[in-house]
């Protein structure tokens, strides 16, 4: 597409649900039209650094397409009322970044328990607690797996430049959608407040995935809301379409009534993990660039995937055999990816820079025995390429 | 074996439809209110004309919480304090339908405090049933934001020191449109509150006392049950309309103060619709 029929900036008013065409956009913006062209119909959020842009961009672009918008009192009201929103049968979704993160980590729990698809952008700040509220960290990785008490499966996508917060945000609706789950999009401050050009598709070609609902008229027998098919994942009905489904977030069985036995909650919390662990290869993306050769494997994702793949380029020019694998799923993590790179022998080493003190490294030295090497920094900048292609020359 | 009496009136209950008979028996204790409010909230839904699937009922955590689990409506047992968020995203993506939270007052006074101030300011469509037990019930009578000073609780072993919530006030302050209080006692007063709830648009908040003999009464020395429940008919006062709301505080320890009830907020103000 030209430069002369770029958008330059995305229209507020338009009521076009998907701006086909070519913008220069940033990624907070481009998650939001993602959100928009996957069918978004409930934000409920709050406002936090780094992640404003994408409410004030839902604020003006969503009323206007028929959805509804609402700003929270707070996080934990938030995610509440986004899971609200999806028991009557919307593709809701909020946004935030760590401090409301953590606000977030009991009722996405529910939203496992009950399994309630949603969506949640997470966009990365310097953290611990404050932090440094505007600049960039990547160290929410092992809350967004862990971060509310128990076991259960998540989903949480990486992406690396606005374009992949708009394509990213669609498949996190998607996969949502297709396993009753919460779906994370674990942005960072850099890829969300950077501009590139961002190509939107025609509205026919975004992917939609729609939700299994029940395959009997409501009253025409018994619906149990929590029978799982074989692919483990229960079709839903919603508030208002008459199958009176009651929903808890205690251990339940498939009548979704409370059912206070450790068989029925041993059975339960298996389905809601396997559900994902057994799906991870449906699930999983990752990206790779010149790793079929490679001795030294760099593992990074999001903006630091972007420092990195130039690391690799220099590398390269200086004649090491190095390549990028760079995951857009970190929940799941490419694990089977790995292991076949690791029986192939090819690889040495392993070398995981992160903003952060080297939380998805954890993963890499969880499935090999082979050097790895983290290149970390708490956060507030970005890895440079010359420092990460000094750890590959090491 | 049924006498011909019995087989002549062995009818259905004129609520069972609405309730959930597979649940049964519930797990309230012997003497508890939340039953009779439960009845209250069926009758008023079969009352109120609107087809049952078009009810919704939304609970957080205690043993008030447990109500939605018995209502054979579409019903979701949420997380402490966060019934009404979940309530609004229900109410606010699907404006059809009734939404009502029933719920304790540690669970949308205390932990759920803030949603509870938020909803009624921006008079959510939401009706808001509070079952008052003056105490945590579930977790073995701790004190809330609702016990009266001097009370005894597990977590006030000395009596609460507190001023507590005068909710109706509460609720009156921060904009809901319609404000009642009643106890258990009034079970059709009650009942037509929320019948009115489900009529009106915008935030409607019905405050309703309930003896909790198990962990408050017993601790407090106001005997079963049924005991509290006379305590509350000598000593209540029905006053529609009431304007003083904010001297309408309840003491239920201190026996010389009236309980006033009534339906006293009913106001017409826009319903929050995004």
């Amino acid at each position: 597409m030209s430069a002369e029929t770029a958008t330059k900036q995305v229209p507020p008013q338009t009521a076009a649900r998907v701006l086909t065409g070519s913008h220069f956009m940033i990624g907070d913006h481009a998650c939001a039209e993602g959100a928009l062209a996957a069918g978004l119909n409930f934000f409920g959020g709050y406002p936090i650094t780094p992640s404003t842009e994408i409410a004030e961009h839902l604020a003006r672009r969503l009323p206007v397409v028929g959805g509804r918008f609402v700003q929270m009192e707070d996080e934990l009201g938030s995610i509440a009322a986004i899971l609200g929103a999806s028991a009557a049968g919307a593709r809701s979704f909020t946004a935030t970044s760590g401090p409301g993160f953590s606000l977030m980590m009991e009722n996405i729990g529910l939203a496992a328990m009950m399994e309630l698809p949603c969506v949640i952008a997470n966009v990365q700040r310097a953290s611990p607690s404050t932090g440094l509220p505007t600049m960039v960290g990547q160290s929410d990785i092992l809350q967004a797996r862990w971060g509310s008490h128990g076991d259960y499966g998540i989903v949480a996508y990486s992406p690396s430049s606005p374009q992949e917060c708009f394509e990213l945000t669609i498949d996190a609706f998607n996969t949502a959608d297709r396993y009753r789950i919460p779906v994370f999009v674990l942005m960072d401050e850099v890829v969300g407040h950077m501009a590139e050009r961002v190509v939107i598709p025609a509205a026919a070609e975004i992917p939609h995935v729609p939700r299994k609902g029940p395959r009997t008229a409501p009253g025409a027998e018994r619906f149990l809301p929590y029978a799982a098919d074989d692919d483990m994942v229960p079709p839903i009905a919603h508030a208002g379409e008459g199958y009176k489904v009651h929903m808890t977030g205690l251990t339940h069985d498939e009548r979704g009534y409370p059912a206070g036995t450790a068989e029925a909650h041993n059975s339960l919390v298996h389905r809601l993990v396997d559900k994902v662990r057994l799906h991870a290869a449906d699930i999983v993306a990752f990206e790779e660039q010149q790793v079929d050769d490679a001795e030294c494997v760099v593992i990074a994702y999001g903006c630091t995937a972007r420092s990195a793949n130039a690391a690799v380029d220099l590398a390269r020019a200086e004649g090491i055999r190095c390549g990028l694998l760079r995951p857009k799923t970190i929940w799941p993590f490419p694990e089977d990816r790995i292991r076949r790179l690791l029986t192939k022998g090819i690889v040495k080493r392993f070398v995981v820079p992160e903003i952060n003190l080297g939380q998805l490294r954890r993963e890499v030295e969880r499935l090999t025995q082979l050097p790895t090497e983290g290149l970390n920094h708490a956060g507030g900048a970005m890895l440079t390429p010359a420092a990460i292609l000094e750890v590959i020359r090491s | 074996m049924n006498t011909p009496h019995q087989e002549e009136f062995a009818v259905v209950h004129p609520v069972d439809h609405i309730m959930r008979a597979d649940r049964l028996p519930h797990i309230m204790c012997a003497g508890c209110g939340i039953g009779t409010v439960v009845h209250g909230y069926a009758r008023a839904i079969t009352e109120s004309g609107i087809d049952p699937d078009r009810h919704v009922c939304v609970s957080g955590i205690g043993c008030s919480g447990r109500a939605a689990g018995y209502i054979n409506v579409d019903s979701y047992h949420t997380t402490h304090g966060r019934a009404l968020p979940f309530a609004l995203g229900i109410a606010v993506h699907n404006p059809e339908l009734i939404v009502t939270v029933i719920s304790g007052d540690g669970d949308l006074a205390a932990i759920g405090g803030n949603h509870f101030i938020h909803a009624a300011r921006r008079n959510a469509n939401l009706n808001v049933i509070c079952i008052n037990n003056f105490n945590y019930g579930m977790t073995g009578g701790q004190v809330g934001p609702t016990t009266p000073v001097g009370a005894f609780g597990t977590t006030a072993p000395q009596g609460v020191v507190e001023q507590p919530f005068n909710l109706p006030h509460l609720a009156q302050a921060t904009g809901a449109s319609f404000v009642a209080r009643w106890t258990i006692l009034h079970v059709r007063q009650f009942t037509d509150a929320v019948l009115r709830s489900m009529e009106k648009n915008g935030f409607c908040f019905t405050e309703v006392l309930s003896p909790c003999p198990t962990s408050f009464g017993r601790r407090n020395k106001l005997g079963e049950g049924l005991d509290e429940v006379e305590l509350y008919r000598q000593r209540c006062r029905i006053e529609n309309g009431a304007t003083n709301l904010a001297e309408l505080g309840i003491d239920i320890v201190d026996h010389e103060q009236p309980i006033t009830l009534g339906n006293f907020v009913d106001i017409e103000r826009p319903a929050f619709q995004p």
